[in-house]
């Protein structure tokens, strides 16, 4: 179907790890796993930007993997700046802007937010650095609610979903805010999706993106269990369901025109994606679930359109 | 090279003369001009700062972080609005202790929508860690810029130099523009202590929730960077009197000879009283002015060095601290708290909003002071009274 899956069979994927063991992350984080495969594909030559979100408890302080060379040890392999909560592109801007005036136009400066800091509180700052086209990369990874704060709702969390401010007998009202369509309305280089249920995907997009200038932008499905109501060992499977039940489709928009569905997708039913996850529980009427049914089938269906297009 | 130019204008030759590598730029009235002439001085090459046309002023500061931590010298404009849409990023900025430079031309803060000159912008952010230097003059906003980044870069403190709307950002005055070759052996390149790259591989601003000892020691420190500001601001001003024969003090004094009275300002005001001052000196009254360029750190020592002993002073507020009074007046005050012999504090609110500030006004208010004992209220309002 596209030229992503055509060349999975010649993707090498890096044997480098720039993740210590031992980060504080919860346990079955996809948080961990998706900038795990990212950075296998970015290499050292890297500059992680991290406002306020789950992540900063990986890169935020030092864990107990120590490199010895070094003082104020990152808690990855390559260099971390920790930023205000809303600031994570524009920083990212300044950075890039910064190395530039050095002469090295060659580290990759890349913004690690959750969905908090990039629909809600940072997405002016993330509109401003894509309509100047700023040489950064961005990623999204969404889990759906203000995780690190205790599951708060954001414009990320789906329609009809349980979140410490949307208790049940209300759940959260009104539609995901679509943030691809906004970025494809910036006419970025290049927008994908991907989950980590699917690395080679996500390391193929990293590396399609890498050679492209510009702002380009990953919205990354985290499945969060802590947030979402499931065990652990559940993170993968729920990924992947999210991408099979075209809850969360893979696909990628170059320069906000062209449309690629990366990943064709068995089409199961979308109930045995939200049974999985605790905070959907209260949605089990049949009603509940046609009307989310409907609502997938017609985003798919939008998606399909602009693929043809 | 002497040239006509608005005190904008001043504070953009300043910092095109500083060389900094990397500049983020918002409008706002009455700043806008600064960023426009530093976007000129870049189109024609004249300056080769990476430039950000950033979407907010929050975003102007946000981006000279992001630059500032790879290492490179940075500046940045704003106002009024602007400044306080930033306040969140001026505690990152001094706490993450990377010396941005900014100018910050006084403006009302809203509701309504005023353009007036007004301090309680930035004497708004005292609190944030910047170092904050008040200019009278458009020759005093390019050299104090030239000064900020020499004081700054010594000490790893951001710094604000602030001038009045319109009385000094529109208002075209003589300024002699130094000899780039001159100003670079003055501001020679900056050279950080540290600096973001990929090659060392470092966390900055790591969370310190587990251990808030390590960042209580950085408040300490930050606080120690302080009280170096005076020392070093000193030996800034010499040294650039050196080569350039004009310099500038921490306090200035005018006049303060024996006087009864001391009038205590900062910003274009003081060049109003000076006036004053020599009116009533030669008609016998003692009266004097001691003008605030340093507003932060406060200069405590100069204050009660200064002050000691005079019997008046008349502190006059462009700001007001709601539910405190006069900022300036609260400083002084709490300078004089622990001298003998303190002088009585009037503390009068003049010129709020960008209200004239005459020499009637000013003469009226010498005339009230010198005939009372001690001050009627805690806070006058001189416009409310007349």
């Amino acid at each position: 179907m596209t030229s992503l899956l055509a060349e999975k069979e010649k993707f090498v994927v890096p044997e480098e790890e720039y993740i210590y063991q031992g980060h504080t992350l919860c346990a079955g984080c996809s948080a961990a796993l998706i900038i795990r495969y990212v950075l296998k594909v970015l290499g050292p030559k890297t500059i992680c930007v991290v406002p306020a979100c789950c992540f900063t408890l990986m890169s935020g302080r030092s864990t107990y993997g120590r490199d010895s060379q070094l003082t104020m040890p990152s808690g990855l392999r390559i260099s971390i700046l920790n930023c205000a909560f809303e600031t994570a592109a524009v920083t990212a801007s300044g950075v890039k802007a910064g190395l530039e005036a050095q002469g090295d136009y060659e580290t990759t400066v890349l913004a690690v937010a959750g969905d908090g800091g990039t629909f809600d509180i940072g997405l002016q700052a993330l509109s401003g650095a894509a309509e100047r086209n700023d040489d950064i990369m961005y990623l999204c990874y969404d889990n759906e609610a203000y995780m690190n704060t205790g599951i708060q709702r954001s414009s990320a969390t789906p329609d009809g979903c349980w979140t410490t401010t949307t208790p049940l007998p209300r759940p959260k009202q009104g539609a995901k805010k679509n943030i691809m369509e906004i970025m494809a309305a910036h006419k970025v280089p290049y927008a994908a999706t991907a989950t980590p249920a699917f690395p080679f995907d996500l390391m193929q997009k990293v590396s399609k993106a890498k050679q492209k200038r510009g702002t380009r932008f990953f919205h990354v499905l985290c499945p969060c269990p802590t947030g979402w109501r499931f065990s652990p060992e559940f993170s993968i499977k729920i990924s992947r369901m999210a991408v099979e039940s075209k809850v969360f489709p893979l696909y990628e928009i170059e320069d906000g025109e062209k449309y690629t569905i990366t990943y064709s997708p068995r089409g199961v039913p979308v109930r045995q994606y939200l049974e999985l996850q605790g905070r959907f529980r209260h949605l089990m009427t049949e009603q509940h679930i046609a009307r989310i049914q409907e609502n997938v089938d017609h985003h798919w269906e939008r998606l399909v359109r602009q693929v043809q297009a | 090279m002497e040239k006509v130019i608005s005190g904008n204008y001043a504070a953009a030759y300043g910092a095109k003369l500083a060389r900094p590598k990397f500049i983020a730029f918002y409008p706002i009235t009455p700043q806008t001009t600064i960023v426009e002439k530093l976007a000129d001085f870049s189109s024609s090459g004249e300056l080769e700062a990476k430039f950000i046309p950033v979407e907010s002023e929050h975003s102007a500061m946000a981006a000279c972080i992001g630059a500032a931590n790879t290492g490179v010298r940075t500046f940045t404009a704003t106002s009024s609005q602007g400044l306080a849409l930033m306040h969140e990023l001026l505690f990152w900025a001094a706490g993450a202790r990377l010396p941005i430079v900014m100018s910050n031309v006084h403006r009302a803060l809203a509701p309504p929508t005023n353009l007036g000159a007004d301090q309680t912008d930035s004497f708004a952010q005292r609190d944030t860690g910047w170092i904050q230097l008040e200019c009278e003059s458009a020759q005093e906003v390019l050299d104090s810029i030239l000064q900020a980044y020499r004081i700054a870069e010594e000490v790893m403190l951001p710094c604000m130099v602030c001038h009045d709307a319109f009385y000094l950002s529109h208002t075209y005055e003589p300024v002699d523009i130094p000899e780039a070759e001159l100003v670079d052996s003055y501001l020679p390149p900056y050279v950080p202590p540290f600096k973001l790259d990929s090659e060392n591989r470092l966390t900055f601003y790591a969370s310190s929730t587990r251990c808030p000892a390590t960042q209580y020691e950085f408040r300490y420190h930050a606080q120690q960077a302080m009280e170096r500001v005076p020392a070093v601001l000193r030996k800034a001003d010499e040294h650039f009197y050196e080569l350039f024969g004009r310099r500038y003090g921490i306090v200035e004094e005018y006049y303060l000879d024996g006087a009864e009275l001391v009038i205590v300002a900062a910003g274009t005001m003081v060049s109003t009283v000076r006036r004053v001052v020599e009116e009533f000196r030669q008609r016998g009254e003692r009266v004097g002015l001691l003008r605030i360029r340093m507003f932060r750190p406060f200069p405590k020592e100069e204050i009660r060095h200064l002050l000691k002993g005079v019997p008046k002073v008349a502190v006059f507020d462009r700001n007001i601290s709601l539910g405190e009074g006069g900022i300036l007046s609260q400083s002084i005050k709490s300078a004089l708290y622990h001298t003998d012999q303190k002088p009585v504090v009037f503390g009068f609110i003049v010129g709020l909003c960008g209200v004239d500030i005459t020499q009637d006004i000013v003469g009226d208010i010498v005339d009230y002071t010198l005939q009372q004992d001690t001050p009627e209220e805690d806070i006058i309002w001189t416009e409310v009274i007349r």
